[in-house]
């Protein structure tokens, strides 16, 4: 019953993919701008767009096209870029791992913190902490990722203390992991830009289990305080908390585009604006379905883990 | 509602009453309409034309230039009075092309129940795997940076979550008597949709609403700072943003203005997301988290 579920959800994972690679492939061959004229620009004669779409396999059907494009990515073989001259996946292999790296920096930071924020706040609620907390996490919750970028820069790295660098230039040759340094404001960043969401979130769902009848049972019962919130709420606050963990992670991709535009941290998200700037199809295209990937994971992992652990559902 | 004498008057005017009992509520209306203010007046005030060279680059503020001069030698300040214009619109027309969409799709999916539920909500969910400022970055490499391009995208990429959080609070209300009264009179459809439903779930899709603008400032802003919104010579907070970005360093303001414009914009418009939200008691208060 239960791996029936999670198998459930894993196929429509696979086929939500499914469906988003038709989309990102159709788009950037049947809208106007498509790759032949994007390359050769708008003033290109006809002449040469066909040959040049000959020349890359596109006068031929697109389904034909597709299965070709699909069947080469799973070989991560993702065709060449027109401006690098190289094949794609050499361009956005080390980018992803770069991106991964921020992800797996900030999930490291913002996942304890906001948990520990929340649940401090859910301990106490109405006093001093929580109220100042809530208000904090309101009024800071709507504020951009590239604004709270520039105060972290203007606070951390020009102006009052000159701690950081600015940028999260990485020297040729070199790797994130010989620079740490260059992870910390964009780490920063984006926890600030979380933090609202999953603090308040936490907060949330472990006041409620603190409200539920097992815990007032278990608390009638004598177990001590720190029982029964360690072994009884928190275990049950775990499910949405999780969910949103996984969530936070999923918006973290989207919100990374930004902050490694700010930071110039070489990221997928940095390589994707520079594509677009540069118009280079192939790479837009399997940074887009990258990036979609990602999303569908991280949503599936999230559902997968919520049937995992619903007790209802696992008998 | 009970505390309320008299029902008189749309359902959203009532929301926004009951609303403003919550200072935040109040904070949140003061600060949105004095941005708002600022931005539609701010070009009748300014004190140079927003494209005019007035001065030398990255000048110091002072003598004349409130604010400073921009890596081109304009003057901060006009171009600070001018350059709100478009994130206002763009937010609310964004935010608003995303609810009629949302909404209409939630509405459906939630009467009609059964396969058409099932497949308006997968459909949804497709859309729903692409960040939005991927989604909208993808179609204008492709199509190219146009300003209701970028609306129109930002709209479409709100619609997923609009329609979950609709037919989530619209699931409820179909089940109601009121509602199989009508449909028992046989009104029509749309009509049990629009003047029966629609007005029983305001509340929640104000909320909804407040939410979308705040991440369409965010999306909308994201993309002028990287140079995908209002193009140069034209004033737009984010774009001042990309401009004088290299010299962040030397010479902050014109870099922190036109940002604390855009946050102070997006927290007035969440103050009041946040007061409406407050007005819904129990579990039913959501914000969602992504965008």
């Amino acid at each position: 019953m239960l791996w029936r579920h999670v198998i459930r959800r894993s196929a429509l994972g696979v086929f939500t993919l499914f469906l988003i690679s038709l989309i990102i492939f159709f788009a950037t061959n049947v809208l106007p701008g498509d790759a032949a004229r994007a390359i050769l620009g708008r003033s290109a004669t006809p002449e040469a767009v066909a040959m040049l779409k000959s020349q890359l396999g596109m006068d031929r059907p697109l389904s034909v096209q597709y299965l070709a494009w699909m069947g080469g990515i799973l070989h991560l073989d993702m065709g060449m870029s027109f401006i690098s001259r190289g094949p794609v996946w050499d361009i956005v292999a080390p980018r992803l791992m770069n991106t991964l790296l921020l992800l797996a920096a900030t999930s490291l930071v913002a996942l304890p913190v906001s948990f520990v924020i929340g649940t401090v706040m859910a301990i106490k609620p109405g006093r001093l902490f929580d109220n100042a907390m809530n208000g904090f996490l309101i009024g800071t919750a709507g504020i951009p990722e590239f604004v709270i970028a520039i105060i972290l820069v203007l606070l951390l790295s020009t102006q009052v203390f000159h701690l950081l660098p600015s940028t999260a230039l990485v020297p040729p040759g070199q790797s994130v992991l010989e620079n740490p340094q260059v992870l910390v404001l964009p780490v920063l960043t984006l926890t600030f830009a979380v933090m609202p969401y999953l603090g308040r979130l936490i907060r949330a769902s472990l006041m409620d289990a603190l409200a539920s009848e097992y815990v007032v049972t278990a608390r009638l019962k004598g177990l001590s305080p720190r029982v029964v919130l360690l072994r009884h709420a928190m275990r049950n606050s775990l499910v949405p908390s999780i969910q949103a963990a996984a969530l936070t992670l999923a918006y973290i991709l989207g919100g990374a585009v930004v902050v490694e535009f700010i930071f110039q941290y070489p990221g997928l998200g940095s390589a994707l604006q520079s594509a677009v700037a540069q118009r280079d199809v192939f790479v837009i295209q399997a940074i887009v379905l990258i990036f979609a990937f990602g999303y569908i994971a991280f949503n599936m992992v999230a559902d997968i883990l919520t049937i995992l652990m619903t007790p209802r559902l696992r008998s | 509602m009970s505390s309320l004498p008299t029902l008189h008057g749309p359902t959203w005017f009532l929301a926004f009453r009951e609303a403003s009992r919550y200072r935040r509520t109040r904070i949140g209306i003061a600060v949105t309409l004095l941005v708002i203010a600022l931005a539609l007046l701010g070009p009748l005030i300014a004190p140079y034309r927003p494209d005019a060279f007035v001065g030398r680059p990255f000048m110091p503020p002072g003598g004349g230039f409130l604010l400073g001069t921009d890596f081109r030698g304009r003057d901060v300040l006009s171009r600070l009075l001018y350059g709100g214009i478009p994130v206002v619109w763009m937010s609310f027309a964004a935010a608003s092309i995303g609810m009629v969409l949302g909404v209409t799709v939630g509405l459906v999916a939630a009467y009609s129940k059964g396969w058409v539920d099932e497949f308006l909500m997968r459909v949804m969910d497709v859309f729903l795997s692409i960040p939005l400022i991927i989604f909208v970055l993808l179609f204008v490499s492709l199509i190219g940076t146009k300003e209701w391009l970028v609306v129109l995208l930002v709209g479409v990429a709100h619609m997923p979550q609009v329609a979950r959080i609709t037919r989530g609070v619209a699931a409820d209300i179909v089940e109601r008597e009121f509602v199989q009264f009508a449909e028992a009179l046989s009104v029509p459809r749309w009509r049990i949709l629009w003047r029966e439903i629609l007005p029983n779930i305001t509340t929640p899709l104000l909320v909804e609403f407040g939410i979308r603008i705040v991440w369409s400032i965010a999306g909308i802003a994201a993309l002028s700072v990287m140079g995908y919104g209002i193009q140069p010579p034209n004033a737009d907070w984010g774009l001042m943003i990309n401009e004088n970005r290299g010299r962040i360093a030397t010479r902050p303001l014109p870099v922190l203005a036109p940002g604390l414009c855009i946050a102070i914009f997006a927290f007035g418009i969440n103050m009041i997301a946040e007061g409406i939200a407050g007005t819904i008691s129990g579990t039913s208060r959501k914000s969602g988290g992504e965008a």
